[in-house]
């Protein structure tokens, strides 16, 4: 728990906060790259570089990007929220303390689950190849077929609005 | 085959890159002011009076008759008339422009002046590089600064100048025979005024 | 002709002077300080090479176009850069009054700060990278992919449209052309066997008799360079992929409202990015910091990188001289209609080199395969849209 860890950790709040309480749309997309970007680090800080860098690449590299198009088609970014709290905030902050339980306890009862190891284990991304094709091939398949139809959905959803402004 | 205009295209760009180092044709760079194109020779861009002779105020050959003046359509020539007189280029005396201003920050190059003129007092100057930083003053020529030679004119406008003192010289050759008739004519009537008074005169 | 002592001291030199200078310091910040030493290296080299990339753009796109360059400022012009810098530095910086201050303020040091990054993973020469990383390729197109989220925040912060159109089409183009980029570096990866830049580097250094081992010198290679140019052109914005920031188009794009050291900023990173990228493309196809000719080797390292990345910026302005700009639609249709299957025909294509083991026999078939692919490709893309000489309904 060194002082870079306590820093990243500040940064990583601090923008998954400004994500939720800032009053534009966009600033609040961009404060998400921040934490985004945070978690990366944190992924590094882990010695996982290519979860890391994967982080960085697919998130802030096409996620972010994507959450910033949505919101600037989607609606006119000038109309700034009147508030940033909504109506039923009671019933939401139970169900993030729901979430939060659950999540904890999974990731404490696993660390509990695992035997106690001195040096975390050097995955390469040799291994993590290996280990795509090989014990987790199904997983891969099923993610692939996902985005697959997703894409053929987007196409035909671009298509039929072409089709009726012609 | 997909891709092939594009090498062609950039064979042809790779001449060009090549070639500006070697030859004229592929590179038309004239580096003004060091270098500089001639003009052509019925290029025109301001006014200027033209004058015959040693002197320029003696030898001018605007008469101020103020047909410029008033056919000028952004109106930017200004002249005041002279209170004397002084011979033409025949001998007859007449009238010469005091002032002749010309803005040539409103001229507009049209040449109407130099065609409406039947003196050929006003022809049409070559010379382009008249910037200057005072916006007004220095854009408002005067009569002084307006009037160049006979010479000048041959050499900026070769042909035309050739032409314009053949016309001339025509003129003054038909004046003076004009002239020459004329004083015969009057001598004739003298001689034959003065032979009818004995005549009718007597013992 | 072997390497003599000289020759592997001009080879090292930077790297024998680091030693130095860092001799003088604690044992205990040592590393540290070869770090920082290498990236004042970087800082310096590379915006010098920009400036003097500026200036050989503009006279090299003059000759080009049949006329001199900028030829007042210095010999021959070529102290040009100076003259841009200094105008850079005293322009008043004009913010919008709508803009958005803080996002306008951040973008260009966001991309200037990406685009840096991605220096430290090139390999300059034998031994002369900043961080020798195990998966330095995935941090670069991360570096990479991070430049595209400042262009959008530089267009829109303005609040100007022809910003956020410019930002549009230059993040939809990075977006498609993204995908290319990094399918023809993953067929460098299958051959290598690593995501190290350096591995990539030591793969590609053998020499049968004078020849090298260059990846571009194979089928799939010289298939998947040609893609990776074509995408690397259209990361960086740059022509015939520029409408982002085509002057007659759109004004300036998405740094129209951009003016003096911001403006300089942009153009920085743009043409920073132009040397990561081409020093990538130098690592994973033409051997990076290997001589051509395995007797050439008695010239150092890194003079063989720059001059491989020089040779690919001279490559750069020579295709900005001749061809017309691209418009968004053709931009699009020729990454997802052409490039991307042709670079997933070209994967197919490595693992068949792969598995089919050493001889003749896989040049000819990898050859045969992506020759006739390119060439169906082709005409079926040129046929649909007709392309041909133009003729006109009513002028004949």
């Amino acid at each position: 728990m060194s002082f870079a860890f306590y820093l990243i950790v500040a940064l990583t709040l601090a923008g998954g906060l400004a994500a939720v309480l800032l009053r534009n749309t966009v600033h609040c997309a961009l404060a998400l790259t921040v934490a985004f970007a945070g978690l990366a680090l944190l992924f590094l800080g882990l010695d996982a570089q290519f979860a890391g860098f994967a982080q960085i690449l697919v998130y802030i590299g096409a996620v972010a990007i994507l959450v910033v198009f949505a919101i600037l088609l989607t609606r006119s970014s000038e109309a700034e929220q009147e508030g940033v709290f909504s109506k039923s905030w009671l019933v939401g902050l139970v169900i993030a303390a729901g979430v939060f339980a659950v999540l904890g306890w999974a990731v404490l009862a696993s660390a509990r689950a695992l035997p106690w190891q001195a040096a975390a284990p050097i995955v390469t991304v040799r291994d993590i190849g290996n280990v795509l094709v090989g014990r987790y091939v199904l997983p891969l398949e099923i993610v692939a077929l996902l985005l697959t139809a997703a894409t053929i959905g987007a196409v035909i959803v671009a298509l039929h609005e072409k089709e009726r402004t012609r | 085959m997909l891709g092939e205009g594009i090498i062609k295209g950039m064979l042809e760009t790779a001449k060009n890159f090549a070639g500006s180092f070697v030859s004229e044709e592929r590179l038309t760079t004239v580096e003004y002011p060091e270098q500089r194109i001639p003009t052509a020779e019925n290029a025109r861009v301001f006014p200027f009076l033209v004058y015959d002779g040693p002197d320029w105020q003696a030898g001018l050959r605007c008469v101020a008759c103020q047909i410029c003046e008033k056919e000028c359509p952004p109106k930017c020539i200004y002249i005041e008339k002279s209170k004397d007189k002084k011979p033409d280029f025949v001998g007859k005396p007449q009238i010469y422009p005091a002032k002749f201003d010309i803005d040539i920050s409103v001229c507009m190059s049209c040449q109407i002046c130099v065609e409406v003129c039947p003196f050929e007092a006003i022809k049409m100057d070559t010379q382009f590089e008249l910037a200057t930083d005072d916006r007004f003053g220095g854009l408002l020529m005067d009569r002084q600064q307006l009037a160049k030679s006979n010479e000048y004119y041959h050499s900026i406008h070769p042909t035309e100048a050739t032409e314009v003192d053949a016309r001339l010289a025509q003129e003054k050759v038909a004046a003076e025979a004009k002239a020459k008739a004329a004083a015969q004519a009057a001598a004739a009537k003298a001689a034959a005024a003065k032979a009818e008074t004995p005549a009718t005169g007597g013992h | 002709m072997a390497a003599t002592p000289i020759s592997v001291t001009i080879d090292q030199i930077f790297i024998l002077f680091r030693d130095w200078l860092v001799h003088f310091l604690p044992v205990a910040v040592r590393p540290f300080a070869a770090v920082v030493l290498g990236v004042i290296a970087i800082a310096c080299v590379f915006p010098g090479l920009f400036a003097l990339t500026t200036v050989f753009e503009r006279k090299g796109l003059g000759r080009m176009q049949n006329r001199l360059g900028p030829n007042r400022v210095g010999p021959f012009g070529f102290f040009q850069p100076i003259a841009d810098g200094i105008k850079a530095l005293t322009k008043e910086d004009v913010i919008p009054f709508r803009a958005d201050a803080v996002v306008h303020f951040i973008a260009p040091l966001v991309l200037v700060v990406a685009v840096f990054m991605g220096f430290a993973v090139l390999p300059m020469g034998r031994n002369m990278v900043l961080v020798d990383m195990d998966s330095g390729l995935l941090f670069f197109f991360a570096m990479g992919a991070s430049t595209e989220l400042s262009v959008f925040m530089a267009g829109w912060s303005s609040r100007n449209k022809y910003s956020i159109l410019g930002a549009m089409r230059a993040v939809g183009q990075m977006i498609s052309y993204e995908v290319p980029l990094l399918l023809s570096s993953v067929s460098v990866v299958m051959i290598a066997g690593s995501l190290s830049l350096t591995k990539i580097v030591e793969a590609q250094n053998h020499y049968t008799g004078i020849f090298p081992h260059w990846y571009v010198f194979t089928p799939w290679g010289f298939a998947a360079f040609l893609m990776f140019s074509i995408a690397a052109t259209a990361e960086t914005n740059r022509s015939p992929f520029d409408l982002p920031e085509g002057e007659s188009e759109l004004v300036a794009g998405y740094f129209t409202e951009y003016s003096g050291f911001k403006f300089a900023l942009f153009f920085l990173g743009e043409y920073l990015g132009m040397f990561s990228i081409s020093g990538l493309g130098a690592t994973l196809f033409l051997g990076g910091w290997s001589a051509p000719l395995s007797f050439l080797n008695v010239i150092p390292s890194w003079i063989w990188f720059f001059s491989k990345v020089m040779a690919a910026i001279f490559i750069f302005i020579w295709m900005r001289g001749t061809l017309p700009r691209l418009r968004q639609d053709q931009l699009m249709n020729f990454a997802w209609k052409f490039v991307l299957p042709f670079t997933l025909l070209n994967l197919v294509v490595t693992a068949l080199w792969r598995f089919m083991g050493e001889g003749w026999a896989r040049w000819v078939v990898c050859t045969a395969i992506l020759a006739l692919a390119y060439v169906l490709m082709g005409r079926t893309g040129m046929h649909r849209k007709k392309i041909g000489p133009r003729s006109y309904r009513y002028a004949e």
